[in-house]
């Protein structure tokens, strides 16, 4: 009786030991579960989900304190990679459709260079400064519209991204695309 | 998946291989190939679009209102994989803007719009280079840049990237098959130019280093067959093929595997396996450009179909419009309900006639219902399996079918979706119709755009990061002065420390200097020495009122 527990004793503070010097020792910085989702999320910053950017919303949801529908611009994509990811059942985004994409314009004749803007930009895609005017810069702009509320003379629009050859897709079939249906003009000839 | 032996134009046999897969298709060619080529006729304005090829757009060197000279360059490559642009005849640049262009998407894009003064005058051409095998790979490449060369059998890869492997090649594959029903260009062009097509072949030897090649024609096309045997018969160094007529063997994997029984790996390039290939239109014009310094400005295309009056070939300069060629070709019967830009099987239809020939525009076909009855809508798949069987590149195309329907992008990657060269053998062979390739290339695009949006991400979320490092800094920064302050604000000041005492002290020590520098010089400092008359009326009043005070003092 005595030698098992003592055996016992002894085996659980050896044990205690080796797993106290593994977690110091193989200790993790950070959340990987936060990082794998911030990976999926869009980055466009913008706050939608009710958090301040997309990190703190992937580290909510990592704890499990926010769900997994929340970000508008990722629309049921995310949702379904974060459901996957996470191993939840998926649930309808909230917030409608996502938008299409645009990004940000400043009218150059309204633009009163009061740098309110720039400091509203998640990803300094404004460039300006006091009293001169400011542009966006297309290469960066998310689109995540943060800028346009702190506009005081609201100069800036979202302008949509137009397709080009590059960035054009074949649609899905069944949904034809117009330029394969459209033999009329060759016929009438 | 076999070796078999196949007689050969010098009427021996040789050894041939035979892909997996593939359809016999009825090759209507005969409805092109009997007349020689036309040269057609100047077009009443050029579109010249700046994207012609894979990769990036040409730049535009010439603005609206200039003149140009024909050969002249207009559009300068922007990068390593993009192709020049030039003048295909002299004229006047009425404009440079987005007009339709030759995209299954059917949108503009920037084009250079020409409109020719009928002189046909050239620009001034780089010399030729007929002692090329002296010369350094690298300036006969720069000359074939120069010159806008780019894959002319329809993919239209810049050629002198292509000609760049970067890896030892031992054997060049100059592709005839011509493989798609309809398409005669390639054909004509061997029958006729086979020596321009041979004078291609050293150069494109020398930039590769290969030893021998090949040149595989489909036996569809004997006349081209004989052609390129009797004119290479002098060089050892190649060998004409003739190979059996099989859809796909036209597709570069195809007739390298058809020729040698080496296939080239998925995601891999032909290079990998020390092997180039060209379709023979290209070494035509390789040979144009470095022995005549002429660029590609024309090609040969087909325009045929039953909906064309006198289908046949012409020789066209790149950017003539749709209508022109047709026009040319006996006009429209009425009969075709379609337009389509390529052959049947991988082409795509144009929305209107308007759009200009480009590069890569071998075929322009109009065929009437009968030639290409309309599928009607899809049937449900049931699962015979004869998509496999068809399929050239050994696929599952029914697995890919299923995925790309469901909009499963990770699972259709999982069956090789990027290994399938659009073909359109599966769907050919389907009994319910269903168009596999258009659920190909919805999902290759999906998964592109995908990547896009996924690496723009990672570029916000690296910008957006740097951003809050830049704040955090700066609040930092802000609150160590702010820290700085206060601890200087909040020192007690200890005795005879005050600094404002120390100031008077200071200023008090130096007036006291000053007074014994002057001191030693034997001077009195005084400021009455200098003084109007005004002043000195003024002080001398002040001195009577002074002494009347003090005189009134002592009375008091």
């Amino acid at each position: 009786m005595l030698i098992a527990i003592t055996a016992m004793a002894l085996l659980a503070g050896a044990f205690g030991l080796l797993l106290g010097y593994a977690s110091v020792r193989f200790h993790v910085e950070g959340d990987p579960i936060a990082d794998q989702i911030d990976a999926l999320l869009p980055q466009t910053q913008c706050g939608q989900c009710g958090y301040p950017g997309c990190r703190p919303y992937a580290e909510a949801v990592a704890k499990g304190e926010a769900e997994i529908n929340l970000c508008v611009p990722g629309g049921e994509t995310v949702m379904v990679s974060l459901a996957d990811l996470l191993g939840r059942d998926p649930v309808p985004v909230e917030g409608g459709e996502a938008k299409p994409k645009a990004v940000a314009w400043i009218d150059p004749q309204e633009c009163i260079g009061c740098t309110l803007c720039l400091q509203a930009c998640p990803v300094d895609a404004i460039l300006g400064a006091a009293k001169q005017l400011h542009v966006v810069l297309r290469e960066e702009c998310t689109g995540c519209e943060l800028c346009l509320p702190p506009c005081p003379v609201d100069c800036i629009h979202m302008h949509p991204i137009a397709t080009d050859l590059k960035t054009w897709k074949w649609p899905y079939p069944g949904t034809r695309p117009v330029a394969a249906s459209a033999p009329t003009q060759v016929a009438a000839n | 998946m076999s070796v078999h032996r196949y007689p050969q134009p010098s009427g021996r046999s040789r050894r041939l291989w035979r892909f997996h897969g593939g359809v016999h298709l009825p090759d209507r060619k005969a409805l092109s190939n009997t007349r020689p080529p036309l040269r057609a006729e100047l077009p009443g304005r050029l579109i010249l679009p700046l994207q012609q090829h894979i990769g990036e757009a040409a730049e535009p060197l010439v603005k609206a209102g200039d003149r140009v000279l024909k050969g002249q360059l207009i559009g300068r490559p922007r990068s390593y994989v993009s192709a020049a642009l030039h003048a295909p005849t002299s004229g006047r640049v009425t404009a440079i803007e987005d007009h339709p262009v030759p995209h299954p998407s059917g949108l503009s894009a920037p084009c250079i719009l020409i409109e020719p003064d009928g002189e046909e005058r050239w620009a001034e051409l780089p010399e030729p280079m007929p002692d090329f095998g002296t010369r350094d790979p690298a300036e006969i490449r720069e000359r074939i840049r120069w010159a806008g060369i780019v894959g002319l059998g329809g993919a239209a890869f810049p050629a002198s990237v292509k000609l760049n492997p970067g890896r030892p090649i031992h054997t060049l594959i100059l592709n005839g098959a011509e493989c798609e029903p309809y398409i005669t260009c390639d054909d004509l062009l061997m029958r006729g130019r086979p020596e321009a097509i041979l004078e291609g072949i050293p150069i494109l030897l020398h930039l590769t280093g290969a030893e021998r090649c090949l040149i595989g024609i489909e036996d569809n096309k004997p006349e081209a067959i004989r052609a390129l045997y009797e004119a290479a018969r002098g060089d050892e160094r190649i060998e004409v093929v003739r190979i059996p007529t099989l859809y796909p063997s036209g597709g570069e994997k195809q007739l390298i595997y058809v020729l040698t029984g080496k296939e080239v790996p998925s995601n891999g390039l032909p290079a990998d396996i020390g092997m180039v290939c060209h379709n023979v239109g290209t070494a035509a014009a390789i040979a144009d450009a470095v022995l005549r310094g002429r660029p590609l400005i024309s090609r040969l295309v087909t325009v045929t179909g039953g909906g064309v009056a006198q289908p046949g070939n012409f020789e066209a300069l790149i950017g003539t419009p749709v209508a022109d060629l047709i026009r040319q070709a006996g006009g429209y019967t009425g009969r075709g309900d379609r337009l389509v830009l390529g052959g049947p099987m991988m082409g795509f239809a144009l929305s209107d006639d308007g759009i200009p020939l480009h590069k890569a525009g071998n075929c322009l076909l109009l065929p009437t219902p009968e030639e290409a009855p309309d599928p009607g809508s899809a049937l449900a798949c049931i699962r015979c399996g004869r998509c496999a069987e068809a399929c050239p590149v050994n696929l599952l195309p029914q697995q890919l079918y299923w995925f790309a329907r469901a909009k499963d992008l990770d699972r259709v990657q999982d069956f090789n979706l990027f290994d399938c060269i659009e073909c359109a053998c599966c769907a050919q062979v389907c009994p319910s119709h269903i168009p596999l390739v258009q659920y190909y290339r919805y999902a290759k695009t999906e998964i592109w755009e995908r990547e896009r949006e996924r690496r723009q991400a990672e570029h916000a979320r690296r910008r957006h990061e740097a951003r809050q490092a830049r704040l955090e800094r700066l609040e930092r920064e802000r609150q160590a002065r702010l820290r700085k302050k206060k601890a200087a604000l909040a020192k007690p000041p200890a005795k005879g420390d005050d600094p404002r005492k120390a100031a008077i002290e200071a200023a008090k020590r130096r007036a006291a200097e000053k007074r014994a520098a002057l001191a030693a010089q034997g001077k009195t400092p005084r400021n009455t020495e200098n003084l109007t008359p005004a002043q000195r009326r003024q002080v001398e009043a002040a001195e009577a009122r002074r002494a009347a005070a003090a005189g009134s003092d002592t009375q008091e």
